[in-house]
């Protein structure tokens, strides 16, 4: 992090920052998105993607996912400030590395080329669950879920086969096994 | 069938449940149909402001004087952008506010129709929650749910958007349920083991200290008679930030004065050598913390506080308590008491040699200033002013700067919500609405808005109000004709280059005084100040006391930012020696 000049007194300790998953529980009512998010960058939180929709009708639940970097006392903020909004219910957080909790992204991937080219693209696909969902003579639609790195890896690969858009979504996530997080 | 009312009627029906006897505000197109319910609500009393931020800092003097939330009511456009600055105000220093915004139609909103704003997207960052209520049906447990936000937990300011239309419309009056706690965001979360811990330190501690803040003050009276019997019951030092002064006797022996940049050399050096600190109810501000690396080195650290965000947010603590304080105060009282009766007498040796280092600080004597006799020294009439008001259980409001630290440092507290200042905002212009409003919720009492020239100016229109209803304040403004707080960091680290901190054509403010048909008095020389001062107090009615200070005064001791807590700049002798350093300057 850099010495901020104008702030009212730095620390020096360069601390590390870590990679965390949030999960946010909220009622789905009017402005609750611009609330989480403007707690994020009203005070200087780090949102590297976001997914967010409703997930129970009845009660009008939404969940947030956001992944986040920080230090840990960082990190520790942004769950005490979310709790502390009144639309939040419950607030997870999950570290990157934490093997008992799958993310998953989705991306959309346009290739234009000759056919060749198109099965090349579908090929190295091949570990993600591809799915074409769009074909001309001309041009593929592919969707793959994966991890954020293999996406990213992905975007540049798909480069030498037409690649010539991308669509993606933010992560979401789940705990494994027959547990749910309270 | 139950009666249909209105939506403007059904926000008083809401006042009158949640016991609200004040409101603060201004009418303004999207707020008549309220406005004209005001006559039918004859328990509501509407207190008429000259801006709107004077409503909003009137509504703070009233919570903050009463322990009730304040109320404001305001237009929409302009009318809610110049609450914004109250609002924030309050949810900085954790004040309980209810603020009510007209709002455009509905169907208006989102065509840029006259004086609409985002008012919900703007007051967003700066209230605890707000709502804009689209639905007539929702408009009365909004409302209810509004106190309660407002009131419970970490108090703060909230704001419900009232459209035009929906005050107009019909429906059936809901009355305030008892809600069940929200999504589960109940205050006390400490357990016994907590508090047997916090004894423990305690009983082992030799260098202890209660460094304490306006918690305690929001956890209302009792909260600060328990923090009087745990201090008297340990022997310990105390002392506390701005906002927590009034909970413990400013005159006591075991009160060490207020800490931080301004605080007393032996607050702030207690703070930095102790080997316990017990925070309750503050929150480890960057005024109280100097250079964060430096604060406290060798102490455990217990933090006491009703919000968990503020526990390791600046300062890692070895012991957190989240609760109400007053009660964990009353749970360590019955522990210690059955636990440790006699802990003052096994204690007083074990902390004696700590308590001698103390009066060694002491003696320094930080607060004294150069006497004169020709120029009244801006200290000197707050000392004379708390001399001559302390037998009168006064309320004393103030603007922000130099003349704030000097009240804090020298007028001495002895009761909870006689003291009305903006600390963590900072907001020039806050003590004279504030006095408006304490004064509203306290007609018989002294209210004095301890002032600066500068400051004063900025909500100057608010005497208007308090003429209007006869509210007796006293506005005692210490004039050096500096914006002094700025004037002393540009001779202290820019190089003495004044810009801009002169203000080359004041007003007469005797003169100003008669035009807003109050009571205008100058003081100019020591000699004639007590007079004039028993004269002020002695005028039933708003009085404007200019008071001409000492032009070049600079309130010390203090820690400049970027130094620890032992490394203060005391008064004119000691600077020479302790020039601050190029690496401090950028970091205040």
């Amino acid at each position: 992090m850099p010495n901020s000049k104008s702030a009212y007194s730095f620390s020096n300790k360069k601390e590390k920052f870590d990679t965390h998953i949030i999960v946010v529980w909220v009622d789905n009512e009017a402005g609750v998105l611009a609330r989480v998010v403007g707690l994020f960058s009203g005070r200087g939180y780090n949102i590297e993607s976001l997914a967010v929709a409703q997930v129970d009708e009845k009660l009008k639940i939404s969940r947030i996912t956001i992944v986040t970097t920080g230090t840990p006392q960082v990190v520790n903020q942004i769950k005490l400030q979310l709790r502390k909004l009144v639309p939040v219910h419950k607030v997870a957080d999950f570290k990157r590395e934490d093997k008992a909790v799958i993310f998953k992204e989705m991306a959309l991937f346009k290739i234009v080329g000759p056919n060749n080219k198109l099965e090349g693209a579908l090929k190295a696909c091949k570990k993600y669950n591809p799915v074409l969902l769009d074909k001309t003579k001309k041009s593929n639609v592919i969707q793959i879920t994966a991890l954020r790195r293999e996406i990213d890896k992905m975007s540049k690969d798909l480069k030498k086969f037409g690649l010539v858009s991308v669509s993606r979504t933010g992560a979401v996530a789940m705990t494994r096994g027959a547990d749910i997080f309270k | 069938m139950s009666k249909l009312y209105s939506g403007a009627e059904i926000v008083f029906k809401c006042m009158e449940d949640q016991n609200v006897d004040h409101i603060f505000g201004y009418p303004g197109g999207a707020v008549l149909p309220i406005y004209d319910e005001l006559q039918n609500f004859k328990s509501i009393k509407h207190i008429l402001v000259r801006h709107e931020q004077g409503a909003g800092h009137a509504a703070e003097g009233y919570a903050r004087s009463s322990g009730k939330p304040g109320v404001i009511l305001v237009t929409s456009g302009p009318g809610a952008t110049n609450v914004v600055t109250a609002l924030t105000d309050a949810y900085m220093d954790s004040i309980p506010l209810v603020c009510i915004s007209g709002q455009v139609p509905t169907h208006l909103i989102g065509t840029d129709a006259f004086q609409e704003c985002d008012t919900t997207g703007i007051t967003r960052p700066c209230t605890k929650h707000n709502w804009l209520v689209k639905d007539v049906n929702d408009l009365a447990s909004t409302i209810h749910k509004a106190f309660e936000v407002a009131t419970t937990g970490r108090p703060g300011p909230v704001l419900v958007d009232i459209p035009k239309d929906i005050q107009f419309q019909k429906t059936k009056y809901k009355k305030p349920k008892k809600e069940k706690k929200l999504n589960g965001k109940s205050h006390n979360h400490f357990n016994q083991n907590s508090i047997d811990q916090l004894i423990d330190l305690m009983s082992k501690s030799s260098r202890p200290i209660f460094y304490t803040g306006g918690g305690v003050i929001n956890s209302g009276p009792r909260a600060s008679e328990l923090l009087r019997e745990l201090v008297y019951a340990t022997g310990f030092p105390i002392t506390s930030t701005l906002q927590g002064l009034g909970s413990f006797p400013g005159d006591d022996n075991q009160f060490l004065g207020m800490l931080g940049m301004h605080g007393t050399y032996e607050a702030n050096n207690a703070m930095h050598d102790c080997d316990l600190m017990i925070n309750i109810g503050a929150r480890f501000d960057d005024r109280i913390t100097g250079k964060i690396d430096e604060f406290s080195p060798k102490s455990k650290k217990v933090h006491i506080d009703i919000d968990p965000s503020s526990i390791n947010k600046n300062v890692k603590v070895d012991l957190a308590i989240v609760g109400d304080v007053k009660t964990v105060l009353s749970s360590t009282l019955k522990s210690l008491k059955q636990k440790k009766s006699k802990f003052l007498k096994s204690n007083k040796q074990k902390t004696s040699k700590w308590w001698e280092k103390i009066q060694k600080w002491r003696s320094i004597r930080s607060l004294d200033y150069i006497g004169s006799e020709e120029t009244i020294k801006p200290q000197y009439a707050i000392e004379r002013l708390y001399e001559l008001t302390k037998d009168k259980d006064s309320y004393i409001t103030t603007e922000v700067g130099q003349h704030q630290m000097w009240a804090a440092q020298h007028y001495k507290f002895n009761k909870p919500n006689r003291w009305m200042t903006s600390g963590g905002l900072g907001t020039m212009g806050y003590g004279l609405p504030a006095a408006v409003g304490v004064q509203v919720a306290h007609p018989k009492k002294l209210v004095i808005d301890i002032a600066g020239e500068a400051s004063v100016l900025m909500t100057i229109q608010e005497m208007s109000t308090a003429v209007q209803y006869k509210l007796p304040i006293k506005i005692f403004i210490l004039n050096n004709q500096y914006m002094g707080m700025v004037r002393q960091w540009q001779e202290l680290l820019h190089d003495k280059n004044y810009s801009e901190s002169y203000t080359a054509a004041l007003p007469d403010f005797v003169k100003l005084a008669e035009a807003y048909n109050c009571v205008g008095i100058r003081a100019k020389t020591p000699e004639e100040l007590d007079d004039k001062i028993i004269q002020m107090l002695n005028t039933d009615r708003p009085v404007i006391f200019d008071c001409m200070v000492d032009k070049v005064e600079n309130c010390f001791p203090m820690i400049p930012s970027g130094k620890p807590h032992n490394q203060m700049i005391l008064g004119p002798k000691d600077q020479e020696s302790k020039k601050i350093t190029g690496k401090g300057k950028s970091l205040v």
